[in-house]
């Protein structure tokens, strides 16, 4: 299928600070896409980056393109054409990610007035047509709440509905569900779920939240320190997991099992914490990796394309080791 | 509905119930499944009628329940009802002389509080007087809420050397002391009841643009900000529709403070004698009764006690709507 999002070599800098250094990767319509990292490995700059929201002294580098055209060299004008109506976004914080002073309605029909064109009564109309199909009950009477009226996980349904107003082909959930207790989690990526079908929209899912990646992503990007360290399948990169830092994350999260509980021992865990984002030479990685050797100090480890969908930035795992013998033997 | 049809979990048999509607919270146990006959509060579920349509008169009501508030409410009413029924109760010139100077108030039953040293009536001249100040009141107050308004948006907004450079025009009215400043901006201009309602903005605006400044600047790094951009909202949008509805709360409690000293500006500067020479006002009736005030102090007595009662009853006014509308006050937000 043809790509409609298309990043290359993405980079964030503020200062000398280079918290995003250089993220490639790509999505396609109705494909679900997770990018996965601990906080500070430049996920959430990563989706700012995409919208163009970020700060102004911040300076990106790199390629965006979406839908043939390059976000980054666009004008702040037709950007903004773009905002809302092809790409949307949604937020981590429910609570306060809503005008306090307007009802809900008011704010669905103001974006479909600015990108749609419509007027205020089919906006109000539509308005009503979105929150039931985020599954807000009465939805012709909750039109005229105002977001202190409504819970958490019903404000983040708004956010949902408001986002996926204007029909966008790509939907960012920055953390959508981090803020959420477990079951609206699960209510509200279902939601995600069913709009990516019905509405044939690409999604990025950006979270820390492995479980939740296992249960929808179609393909997971796993970040660490600004770089993309790791890509797959779901499945395959759960059960196989190569660069240690993904062997790392998959480790550390408990898991169940018949006879043990997670009480019963220590906590496995990853020793150290992220590096700051700060020039580091080498693998970011390399501090806090338990097979690392005196090599990984002078060079960043390139990605390394193992199949279609595989690929890997460390020159230590067998599978790399081994396909780069393969190659010179083959030469 | 179609709502309540997406099931939450799947597989499972005690998955919790949180969608279904016929939610029977005394249903027997199903054998196997522990706690099945409790179930979470959820959203899609929960009624919450009893808890809506009070948003917009919830600040009126704690307003309304202040006795301070309401006192201060009346009180201005009364004053404005005096204001506009003055044309039709003394409908000639205040100024003019009427009867022989210094009745005492209750004298002459048609000069009810009295008459000054001119023979001139004062209840006329305190009905008028009333209008007068009420109107630069709140007349000054709006042009410097407009002024100290957009400044204050413009700069709090856009940051940057925009900020930099309205923040040092702020500057520049700040450090000059303002009622100098409104003395020499009078006697320059002719003193009119327009160059004194301007004079008084000028140098009333600096304090709400620096407030307006501080609220966007708060404002603008929340999150529905950041939401708004993100759904390709203009500057002008969010400007006026995200950032100023929030940010007015504050503004208003400033805005009723800013009439009261208005008014006590405009009757000093009456009170100097720089004030419209054909218009009574309170300053102008206490300035001309200050040489007397041994012999008749009820000349100067009774405008001040109306300047006191006016701005008591707007400054009660701007508490009550303080407790109401700021946040940290209403144990409800």
């Amino acid at each position: 299928m043809a790509r409609l999002l298309e990043v290359h070599n993405l980079s964030v800098g503020f200062g000398n600070a280079q918290p995003v250094k250089g993220v490639s990767f790509t999505a396609t319509p109705g494909e679900m896409l997770a990018i996965v990292g601990e906080s500070g490995s430049g996920k959430s700059l990563t989706a700012l980056g995409l919208m163009g929201l970020l700060p102004r002294h911040a300076k990106t580098g790199g390629e965006i393109h979406f839908d043939g055209r390059d976000l980054l060299k666009l004008p702040e004008k037709e950007l903004r054409g773009i905002r809302g109506r092809d790409i949307a976004m949604i937020f981590q914080e429910p609570m306060t990610s809503l005008n306090p002073v307007m009802t809900i309605g008011d704010q669905i029909v103001e974006v479909l007035r600015i990108h749609e064109k419509l007027n205020h009564k089919q906006a109000r109309l539509r308005a009503i047509e979105l929150l039931d199909l985020v599954s807000i009950p009465d939805a012709a009477k909750r039109v005229d709440d105002y977001p202190h009226q409504l819970s958490g996980g019903m404000r983040q349904r708004v956010m949902i509905a408001i986002a996926v107003a204007c029909s966008p082909r790509l939907l960012i959930a920055d953390e959508a569900t981090t803020a959420l207790d477990v079951t609206i989690q699960a209510q509200v990526l279902q939601l995600l779920d069913r709009l990516r079908s019905q509405l044939n929209m690409a999604v990025i899912l950006i979270t820390h939240d492995l479980g939740l990646v296992a249960q929808w992503a179609d393909r997971v990007v796993v970040m660490y320190a600004g770089r993309k360290i790791e890509q797959g399948l779901p499945d395959v990169l759960f059960e196989t997991p190569y660069h240690p830092y993904t062997q790392g994350l998959l480790a550390a999260s408990p898991r169940l099992k018949a006879d043990y509980h997670y009480r019963d021992g220590p906590l496995t865990e990853i020793p150290g914490s992220i590096v700051s984002a700060a020039a580091e030479l080498g693998c970011a990685f390399r501090p806090r990796c338990p097979v690392a050797r005196s090599a990984c100090g002078s060079s960043v480890p390139a990605l390394v394309q193992l199949s279609a969908e595989r690929e890997v930035a460390c020159p230590y795992v067998p599978a790399i080791a081994e396909a780069s013998y393969a190659a010179s033997v083959r030469r | 509905m179609k709502a309540q049809q997406l099931k939450i979990y799947s597989g499972s048999e005690n998955e919790i119930s949180a969608g279904t509607p016929e939610l029977e919270p005394d249903a027997a146990p199903v054998p196997g499944s522990r706690w099945t006959h409790i179930h979470a509060p959820d959203a899609r579920t929960t009624a919450v009628a009893d808890a809506r349509r009070q948003g917009r008169g919830r600040e009126l009501k704690i307003f309304l329940s202040n006795p301070n508030a309401l006192f201060g409410i009346v009180v201005l009413a009364i004053i404005a009802v005096a204001a506009l029924l003055a044309p039709v109760l003394y409908p000639g010139d205040p100024l003019e002389m009427v009867a022989r100077p210094f009745l005492w108030p209750g004298q002459n039953a048609a000069y009810p509080l009295g008459t000054d040293s001119m023979g001139r009536d004062v209840l006329a001249g305190i009905l008028h007087g009333a209008w007068i100040s009420l109107t630069v009141g709140i007349a000054a107050t709006l042009l410097g809420l407009g002024v100290g308004v957009t400044v204050g948006a413009l700069a709090g907004y856009f940051g940057g050397l925009v900020d930099d450079l309205l923040v040092k025009l702020i500057e520049i009215f700040q450090t000059i002391p303002s009622f100098v400043l409104l003395v020499v901006l009078v006697a320059i201009a002719q003193p009119t009841t327009t160059t004194v309602t301007t004079a008084i903005a000028i140098v009333s605006w600096p304090t709400v643009a620096r407030l307006t400044r501080a609220e966007f600047r708060a404002i603008r790094e929340k999150d529905y900000v950041l939401a708004a951009r993100s759904l390709g909202f203009g500057h002008a949008r969010i400007i006026f529709r995200e950032i100023l509805p929030n940010a007015l709360p504050p503004l208003i409690v400033t805005s009723s403070v800013m009439v009261a000293s208005a008014i006590l500006m405009e009757s000093a500067l009456s009170f100097m004698g720089l004030g419209d020479p054909n218009r009574v006002s309170w300053g102008s009736m206490i300035g001309s009764g200050r040489d007397v005030i041994r012999t008749a102090w009820y000349l100067t007595a009774l405008p001040g006690l109306a300047i006191v009662f006016t701005v008591l009853a707007l400054n009660l006014i701007g508490d009550g709507l303080n407790d109401a509308l700021n946040p940290r006050f209403s144990e409800e937000r």
